[in-house]
């Protein structure tokens, strides 16, 4: 559409801020931020520096108070319109009634899919996340973890252009946790979709991610970019190299050291 | 699963045993003591558990066939101004609960004239449905089901607003990032969030059916149903008390029917989680 030889933007967040009418609760202030397809962003930071609010804003399931977001050269608001979204929220959010099956066909209803196409895709999306076999569950058959990759088939089942996570694995205990990351990390490579991700885990942040975004409470701003050069092909063994531990520490320096810098004296209590 | 069924069947064998224990034992204390208050427990007033249920077997009238005969086909008559009845107040509730939950404005506006025309009594409206659809060459049992469907439509508009309401905020927020239409939202979302609401209201509806229909069907003189027997009987009580409590058992039973299979209609249509299934 722009004509040039860049593709547009898979994101481009420019002076994003929100203030919440109710209760004036200054969520975010100035974000600026482009991302590019086939991007892995995490967004990390104290609980209340708005990193979901962002999500959300970029979702279109929010407005923002000043700013805007463009979302592949299109309106946010365009974008959900044209079903360009995957959600995973911070629970797995299924429907009781419906099997797994049916759960991760939902969406696929909604775009009007045939009833053939769609069992087609069930079947690759339960192969994808390694619940071949569980299509005729109920979702509370299932454990968290399940669940979780229940709703993450959900979100991709229809190849959206843009995949949304808010803090997808929170819940869990560490070892379903990371396990569940490097299935994450093998499913985006295998879509090969555009993904923002918000977590409070540095560790996870730094493990999945391209470029990681560090969050300052708020008003929530962006306290630093910090790109991942860590390869491409992550197994388990890569928490163990000395770069990540690197990239850990330097993600965990930009948390603290912003706490103290907080311009108008406003020191924030939540970073410790 | 066929020790199931035997212990829910010795259940009721039991339950039905202590009430039938409750009822002779405080009959034959109050007749022991001479006590008289808060009435005189005599044969008329309470007469024995086993004579009403034999009356069921003894004849009707002099040399007719034996009560229960009239009476099952009284409740025929009269199960099917409260099905139709319960059909059409269920139905409509319904679709009053999904036009008011769609609109603020219509739920501000209406919601107080939908509870206003519950606490007007049954017995003022009864006459009045009666004479305007009288005479139209209806059947004559129309007005009675009509009657039975002002009871039931409350129950179910109620909790089909509080049902659709319920609907999770996630699930909701799930739909709008998938630019759901609203009529998708109902269909796959909201209509099956408010099921659970829905039968419960529909469990109180069906025995309120069946009341209305019996109170109707006494303004329309109709005779065929229960409520012209309860008439009937009501005036031999003197003589004859136990056809009345005979006739109260089988309405009773009717209720229970109604209310039975809406359990059942539940079992099969809400398969949502166990706990869901109230």
């Amino acid at each position: 559409m722009t004509g040039t030889e860049h593709a547009p933007a898979a994101v481009s967040i420019a002076g994003v801020s929100k203030v919440f009418e109710r209760g004036g609760t200054h969520a975010l202030e100035g974000i600026d931020l482009d991302v590019e397809p086939g991007e892995f962003v995490s967004f990390i930071g104290p609980s209340g520096c708005g990193k979901s609010t962002l999500l959300r804003i970029v979702g279109d399931l929010i407005q923002p108070t000043a700013g805007s977001v463009l979302v592949g050269g299109k309106s946010a608001h365009q974008a959900r319109l044209d079903r360009d979204y995957g959600m995973v929220f911070q629970e797995a959010v299924l429907y009781d009634w419906r099997t797994v099956a049916k759960n991760i066909a939902l969406p696929l209803e909604l775009l009007g899919w045939d009833r053939r196409r769609r069992q087609q895709r069930v079947q690759e999306m339960l192969d994808l996340v390694e619940l071949t076999g569980f299509d005729r569950h109920h979702p509370w058959q299932l454990s968290g973890g399940m669940q979780m990759r229940v709703a993450i088939a959900r979100a991709l089942s229809f190849d959206p252009k843009l995949l949304l996570m808010d803090e997808p694995f929170g819940a869990l205990d560490e070892m379903t946790r990371e396990r569940l990351n490097l299935e994450l990390l093998r499913i985006w490579d295998a879509a090969g979709s555009t993904v923002l991700f918000v977590t409070h885990s540095i560790s996870e942040a730094v493990f999945l991610s391209t470029r990681v975004v560090v969050m300052s409470p708020r008003p929530g701003r962006v306290a630093g970019v910090v790109p991942i050069d860590l390869p491409r092909a992550r197994t388990a063994d890569t928490r163990e190299e000395p770069r990540f531990f690197e990239l850990v520490t330097e993600v965990r320096e930009l948390l603290r050291g912003r706490a103290g810098l907080d311009e108008a004296g406003a020191v924030s209590e939540e970073v410790a | 699963m066929a020790a199931a069924v035997l212990k829910r069947l010795a259940l009721t064998v039991v339950v039905l045993g202590a009430l039938w224990g409750l009822w002779e034992s405080y009959r034959a204390l109050w007749v022991w003591t001479g006590w008289t208050w808060p009435f005189v427990v005599d044969d008329l007033t309470m007469p024995h558990m086993h004579e009403i249920v034999s009356r069921l077997w003894q004849p009707a009238a002099r040399g007719g066939p034996p009560l229960i005969r009239p009476l099952l086909s009284n409740a025929a008559f009269t199960a099917k101004e409260a099905v139709v009845g319960f059909a059409l107040g269920a139905v409509i509730g319904f679709a009053i609960g999904v036009v008011l939950h769609h609109s603020q404005l219509l739920r501000r506006g209406f919601l107080p004239y939908v509870v206003a025309s519950q606490t007007v009594p049954i017995l003022a409206i009864a006459p009045m449905v009666v004479i305007w659809l009288g005479g139209k060459g209806l059947p004559v049992w129309v007005p009675v089901s009509v009657i039975a469907a002002y009871l039931t439509f409350f129950p179910v508009t109620i909790n089909t607003l509080r049902g659709l309401d319920s609907a999770d905020p996630r699930r909701l927020e799930l739909m709008r990032s998938y630019a759901a239409s609203r009529w998708r939202v109902l269909r796959s979302l909201k209509f099956p969030s408010a099921l659970p609401y829905v039968f419960a209201a529909l469990k109180v509806s069906a025995t309120a059916s069946v009341v209305g229909a019996i109170i109707g069907e006494l303004p329309s003189s109709i005779a065929d149903g229960l409520g012209g027997a309860i008439l009937n009987f009501n005036q031999y009580y003197s003589l004859d008390p136990s056809a009345l409590w005979a006739t109260n058992l089988v309405a009773a039973a009717l209720g229970l029917v109604f209310f039975g299979v809406i359990v059942l209609v539940e079992r099969l249509v809400v398969r949502a989680a166990p706990e869901h299934v109230a």
